[in-house]
């Protein structure tokens, strides 16, 4: 378990850098085949998607108290496109990257007091299901949709 | 001052390591380590802060059961156990400082607008962070 926090917080300094299982497994010492399982297990998330959630987590902090190019907080924080990123930002938050940078910027906020990790772990999308999974049932939500991730 | 909080425990896998990160790759001072039986009541404390305690205890039957232990075990190996937060007048120094001593740091020292802060990991799991405020803030 352990180990597996090792993998964690490796992949929370550097969420913008490829994760692949093989990589993670080299830094928590454990067996590729049962590292994505005893990931989902101890974190409740498979790794790839606590990956995205940092990312995204990252890009909302950018977002919100910078003000930089867009297409500089995706390669900051690790998308390989532009698309990409809009599509699983707005399949995550519901809104745009331009929409909530509006959003966020027009209510004044006193974020100070609360240190930067935790305030960014507060914003931290909290994905239950899959992104995929999350469009599916947006495009038809009278389909059930089926556990496509029984361990 | 005689009122307040004097003691926050965290949860540890094992005292005997605890208490040496605490001691010696962090600094602090060994306030109170008695054992009755199974059960040892050990508490550190900052150099700087005599009227605060940090207990250092091991989820253990009878206090908890051992399921219940076990559970708790898991938690703190998770990372799941809530912040801790140490002040510290120059971070950079602080982190140079322990990870030539084998502290395990989750982040490096980063500037956000004046204060500095990394991250670090007791060998338990319990997530520190280390922050130097800014030079007005600190001297309030």
């Amino acid at each position: 378990m352990r180990r597996l926090l090792r993998a964690k917080d490796r992949m929370d300094a550097a969420s913008h850098e490829k994760w692949p299982v093989s990589r993670l497994c080299r830094v928590s010492g454990v067996s590729q085949a049962h590292f994505a399982r005893s990931f989902k297990d101890a974190f409740g998330v498979p790794p790839h998607r606590y990956l995205l959630t940092r990312r995204i987590e990252k890009a909302t902090a950018l977002l919100r108290d910078t003000d930089r190019p867009i297409t500089d907080i995706v390669f900051e924080t690790g998308w390989s496109s532009m698309g990409t990123f809009g599509r699983t930002f707005r399949d995550v938050t519901g809104e745009s990257p331009t929409q909530f940078r509006a959003r966020i910027k027009a209510t004044p906020q006193k974020p100070e007091q609360v240190p930067a990790c935790h305030l960014a772990a507060a914003y931290r999308p909290d994905l239950t299901i899959a992104v995929s999974e999350k469009r599916r049932q947006e495009a038809d939500p009278k389909i059930t949709p089926e556990e496509t991730e029984v361990p | 001052m005689s009122q307040g909080v004097g003691v926050v425990g965290l949860y540890v896998r094992d005292q005997d390591e605890a208490l040496q990160f605490y001691v010696d790759k962090l600094g602090f001072r060994v306030h109170t380590d008695v054992k009755n039986g199974e059960f040892r009541w050990l508490t550190v404390q900052h150099p700087e802060q005599p009227s605060f305690q940090l207990g250092l205890f091991k989820p253990q039957p009878p206090v908890i059961d051992a399921a219940t232990a076990q559970s708790v075990h898991e938690i703190v190996a998770k990372g799941a156990m809530p912040p801790l937060v140490l002040i510290v007048d120059d971070c950079r120094a602080a982190f140079d400082r322990m990870r030539s001593s084998g502290v395990e740091f989750t982040q490096d020292p980063i500037d956000r607008y004046g204060t500095i802060d990394a991250g670090f990991r007791d060998p338990s799991g319990n997530g520190w962070k280390m922050i130097q405020a800014r030079e007005e803030r600190r001297t309030k």
